[in-house]
């Protein structure tokens, strides 16, 4: 009874404050991604299994999210961006978090074993353990690389996809990875130019803080550079079309132009417009990831209608 | 007996609690929607059931 009466003038966490834990917008790129990995493989899925697959890699990709807010609660609290999430704003325990964590990432993986093949749940596995431990725990806050490890994380759900329909890795599943791999950098750097002061307060290691804003804007066009090449390939193997092809030399063009147009800038130029450039190539990646998957889709759609 | 006894407590939990259950119920579904398109991807399951069932026993080459 005593627990119950201590209990009552503190906030009660609602079912929503948990789900938060589970960074569902994060979750919705992994269902887009996972979801496209899956129907673009060569191999017939059934409708039920496809859908357990991508709702077990959704629900494991959410519990390393947990994870991760377990072990950043305290760097999360004093940045603007992330202070609002259920931990640093005192609506759930970092006990809590973890508990839900470690829970989902067994039921996941195991789940998603049961329901496709053993393969990509060892490979969600490792997805949530990458997250997790080598990228929270590890590499965030020691390697101003951290958004390029983190990256790795995110780029897995369309391989897993890809390993829950065919149950190996292919070259079309490497170079879905790739893309959002290389992907990344580019995104998170553009973020970090215009958002200057977050990262600084944290004491998180981000590019901007150790090695410059020049060299920030100089990696930016090397990853895009790289990722040009990469991204129009992946439309030259069997899951590539012209849907695809188009798609990604327009969206490349573009994308590489606007990294050149960071790389040319000088923070005057940057802060006499209001940081234009980084803004509006940030937009951009967001719309650039969601095309090429889209246009893999599209392709897909084509060949499965018969018109290819 | 119905429990009656009404708490504050149960209205404040009210969302984790209904949360919980529908998850819960939907996992229920997810299960067996997912056996029965495993089982039926088995194709035609049959076993002896205390009755000999000739279809069972693989042909017999004569030759």
């Amino acid at each position: 009874m005593s627990d119950v009466m201590a209990a009552e003038h503190e906030y009660e966490a609602q079912f929503g404050d948990y789900f938060a834990l589970l960074k569902p917008r994060v979750m919705t790129l992994v269902v887009f991604t996972a979801f496209v990995g899956l129907v673009v493989a060569p191999v017939q899925v059934h409708p039920m299994i496809g859908f357990c697959a991508i709702l077990f890699i959704a629900v494991g990709a959410g519990a390393s999210g947990a994870l991760n807010m377990w072990w950043d609660a305290d760097i999360d609290a004093v940045m603007k961006r992330t202070a609002r999430r259920p931990i640093p704003a005192g609506k759930v325990t970092g006990q809590e978090a973890l508990g839900i964590g470690l829970a989902l990432s067994g039921f996941s993986v195991v789940m998603l074993g049961l329901a496709a093949n053993l393969a990509s749940a060892a490979l969600l596995a490792f997805t949530i353990f990458f997250y997790a431990v080598i990228y929270s725990m590890w590499l965030k806050r020691a390697t101003p690389q951290n958004i390029v490890i983190g990256g790795a994380a995110g780029a897995f759900p369309p391989m897993i996809g890809w390993v829950a329909a065919t149950g190996s890795v292919s070259l079309e599943a490497v170079l879905m990875f790739g893309l959002i791999f290389m992907w990344t950098p580019p995104h998170f750097w553009a973020l970090a130019l215009f958002l200057k002061k977050d990262y600084d307060t944290a004491g998180v290691p981000m590019l901007t803080v150790t090695h410059g804003r020049r060299v920030t804007r100089a990696h930016i066009m090397a990853y895009t550079a790289l990722l040009a090449p990469m991204a129009i390939w992946l439309g030259f193997t069997q899951i590539g079309g012209p849907v695809y092809l188009t798609v990604a030399v327009l969206a490349n063009a573009w994308f590489v132009a606007g990294a050149c147009r960071i790389w040319r800038r000088d923070e005057a130029a940057a802060e006499a417009d209001g940081y234009r450039s980084e803004k509006a190539f940030f937009q951009f990646s967001l719309l650039y990831l969601f095309l090429h998957f889209l246009a893999l889709l599209g392709d897909a759609g084509l060949r499965a209608s018969g018109v290819m | 007996m119905a429990i009656r006894a009404e708490h504050e407590i149960h209205r404040r939990r009210l969302s984790r609690n209904v949360g919980v259950g529908l998850m819960l119920f939907s996992f229920i579904l997810v299960v067996f929607g997912l056996t029965v398109v495993k089982v039926k991807q088995l194709g035609a399951i049959q076993a002896f059931d205390h009755v000999a069932r000739p279809e069972l026993v693989p042909p017999v080459d004569k030759n």
